[in-house]
């Protein structure tokens, strides 16, 4: 069998090598052009060379845009891991009904941004105008806020499973050696799960870290970037230089932002990934 | 056998892509067609009736796609980028146009222009003409009539800004008895805004350009804000809302308080009419100007212009072209009826036919009375960030209605004017 796979992996390998190219790094080598371009449409583009670069990077508000998406990841990365893992740590330690739980925490999951965004939009409004607080179109704490607490319920469901499933794959003579030492059960935790748990870490670190930082439809449905763009991360900055002022030139600043913008979210990953892997360790 | 099932799966999966993309450049080449990208949701079906109507009779296919509401920009801007590229489109206005000037045809030897019967419809400079405005539309207020007799006015009352102010006033002063406010809300969610960031606007900015004598500007004084300002005042101090709340309220919300007999006023356009035309019947509602105070509020009509034109793809084949141009031509006189009745459409060309619609009439009839319309200006502001800021500064001031809150309303309008325009690329 090995041996079968060892000659005829090209042929295995080669639908997903050619979807990749065409749905991936074409459009993505084709986008790096149209960042040095001015265009309306991608077949008529003209070369600018690097202008688009500079006024990227002259725009004071794609730095307000970048340093609140930082704020915001930051803030959605923590809460929604501690979050995720203190309820998969709950729901593994044999409680009654464990399975409805689960589901029902998985849920929200199940919805997209946009939906969320508006009816998490209604709730809040709700709430701040029985409060007495200005609503989230003028409100920037309430819209930070408001994205955390949205970003949280959608996304604590889904890195609760990926936690459950790394729990639950810790050899329990592990634990039940622990016990026998001694070891009190924060011990344990940090002695034995969290240690064990790491791959899952890696692994919901980076989504929670990429989602938060290229979220888009959340953002967008509950506060659009109100109050004069005080609440608007990167993707919306960036689909908004598309669309808020007509004139071809303006498409390729946003084309130029993006490119920008992929770079930092890879660099982001690539750093977080190292840093979680080298915590790992083998069972 | 399980080498072979694996080799038959991977062999399966290219041919299915290698199918995908043979299917779509497999299309009949006809005598040239038409492909219109349409951006009124509401005229879909009509359109579509039309095309098959214009199939039947010469045989020329014409595929009309809509655009989602409020996504005509990037469906437009996909659609182009294609190998069947829509032969006809629409722009918004002068600055509509700025993003698509290279693509559009030149339409001043068209038959359709030739029809044009007022050619300050059209779009383009001394050398072309790039695009024709297709439908002219009108706005105001919207009047509940039973309504207002039940608060003991009539609409005879209301001839300026004062009259308008002092029926509203006391419309609010008896709103609890009554049971009902004056206007329904003006809300400043994204489906609603608009006829106050720009609909309400284009009022200080139209007499602006009246005393100036100007057409258009880079740089706006504001001479009329404190119009604008009282005007605003007006809808959102006498209304079924808290102003406070007005950020979050949609343009559902606004029609529905109307619709209910919850407000006597609504500000909006001839395009409103079918959402109104099955609760109420004509006779029960009626259509005023927007007096702010401003000019001779003895004449002023309703606000009447045009932000649709009409764009043919230069870059399509010729037979295409051609094929659209005909197209239209029968669309505007043939099918002159259909676009009257069917759609609601007043069109600027000679061959127009009066249309069905109530507000339209009204409009109408004040012109015949002597009385000027408003243009639509607002077709000459410079983005839609400017629209963005200014709502935004709206609605900040609506929440806490303080002077500094309004000078940032100031600041939006003309101070934003000048550097949206200095930065239109």
């Amino acid at each position: 069998m090995v041996k079968a796979t060892k000659k005829w992996w090209p042929i295995f390998v080669l639908p997903t090598v050619l979807a990749f190219i065409i749905g991936f790094i074409i459009p993505f080598c084709e986008g790096l052009y149209l960042s040095f371009c001015k265009f309306t449409t991608i077949n008529k583009a003209s070369w600018v060379g690097i202008s688009n670069y500079v006024k990227v990077f002259q725009d004071a508000q794609f730095f307000t845009s970048l340093s609140f998406t930082a704020v915001f990841t930051v803030v959605a990365t923590v809460l929604i891991n501690v979050l995720a893992f203190a309820v998969a740590l709950a729901l593994t330690n044999n409680i009654k009904g464990t399975n409805l739980f689960r589901t029902v925490y998985f849920m929200p999951n199940l919805i997209g941004g946009i939906v969320l965004g508006y009816i998490w939009n209604i709730l809040i409004n709700c709430l701040l105008s029985l409060l007495g607080k200005p609503l989230l179109a003028l409100n920037t704490t309430a819209g930070f806020w408001g994205m955390i607490v949205l970003m949280c319920w959608q996304q604590i469901g889904y890195m609760m499973i990926i936690y459950i499933a790394g729990l639950q794959s810790i050899p329990s003579d592990y634990i039940e050696a622990a016990r026998i030492d001694g070891a009190t059960s924060w011990q344990i935790l940090f002695r034995i799960k969290i240690p064990n748990v790491m791959p899952s870490v890696t692994i919901c670190m980076f989504l929670t870290l990429t989602n938060s930082f290229k979220l888009f439809d959340q953002n967008l449905a509950l506060t659009g970037g109100d109050p004069n763009h005080a609440t608007e991360m990167l993707a919306l900055n960036i689909y908004n230089n598309f669309y808020a002022r007509s004139g071809a030139g303006w498409k390729g600043i946003g084309q130029a932002k993006a490119v920008v913008f992929c770079i930092m979210v890879i660099a982001i990953s690539l750093i977080q990934l190292r840093a979680t892997r080298s915590k790992e360790v083998q069972q | 056998m399980k080498k072979l099932l694996s080799l038959l799966l991977a062999v399966a999966m290219v041919l299915s892509m290698a199918v995908c993309a043979g299917t779509t450049t497999a299309k009949a080449e006809a005598e040239g067609s038409v492909y219109y990208l349409n951006f009124k949701p509401e005229q879909d079906e009509a359109w579509q009736k039309l095309a098959a109507t214009y199939t039947e009779l010469t045989g020329v296919p014409v595929t009309v796609l809509t655009a989602a509401s409020g996504t005509y920009e990037e469906t437009l801007m996909a659609e182009m980028g294609k190998s069947e590229a829509p032969t006809l489109f629409q722009v918004n206005g002068p600055n509509g146009l700025a993003n698509w000037i290279d693509y559009c045809y030149d339409l001043s030897d068209s038959e359709l222009y030739s029809h044009l019967s007022n050619k300050s419809f059209a779009l383009g400079d001394d050398d072309a003409v790039y695009g024709i405005g297709y439908v002219t539309e009108t706005y105001g207020i919207i009047v509940n009539k039973a309504l207002l007799e039940k608060s003991g006015h009539t609409v005879d009352e209301i001839n300026s800004f004062e009259t308008l102010k002092a029926v509203v006033e006391d419309i609010t002063a008896h709103s609890e008895e009554l049971g009902f406010a004056a206007f329904s809300s003006a809300g400043m969610d994204g489906s609603s805004d608009w006829r106050f960031k720009t609909h309400l606007a284009n009022l200080p900015i139209y007499f602006e350009y009246q005393a100036d004598g100007i057409d258009t500007t880079t740089e706006i004084k504001g001479t009329f804000l404190d119009n604008y300002r009282a005007i605003w005042d007006l809808y959102i101090n006498n209304s079924t809302c808290d102003p406070a709340e007005l950020s979050a309220k949609t343009g559902a919300d606004s029609l529905n308080e109307f619709l209910n007999g919850k407000a006597v006023f609504y500000q909006n356009g001839t395009w409103a009419y079918g959402d109104l035309s099955g609760t109420f019947t004509d006779d029960e509602m009626t259509m005023i100007p927007i007096y702010i105070g401003a000019g001779d509020e003895a004449n002023q009509g309703l606000c009447t212009g045009c932000e649709n034109f009409w764009c043919v793809n230069k870059d399509a084949d010729q037979a295409d072209i051609d094929a659209t141009l005909t197209f239209l031509n029968w669309c505007v006189t043939e099918a002159a009826e259909t676009l009257a009745n069917d759609m609601g459409f007043v069109i600027p060309f000679d061959t127009a036919v009066e249309a069905s619609n109530p507000f339209t009439k009204i409009g109408n009839d004040l012109i015949a009375e002597g009385k000027t319309p408003v243009a639509w200006t607002f077709t000459t502001m410079p983005s839609e960030e400017w629209k963005n800021m200014v709502g935004q500064a709206l609605t900040a001031y609506a929440a806490d209605q303080t002077d500094a809150n309004w000078d940032a309303v100031v600041t939006a309008f003309v101070d934003g004017w000048a550097s949206e325009y200095a930065m239109l690329g």
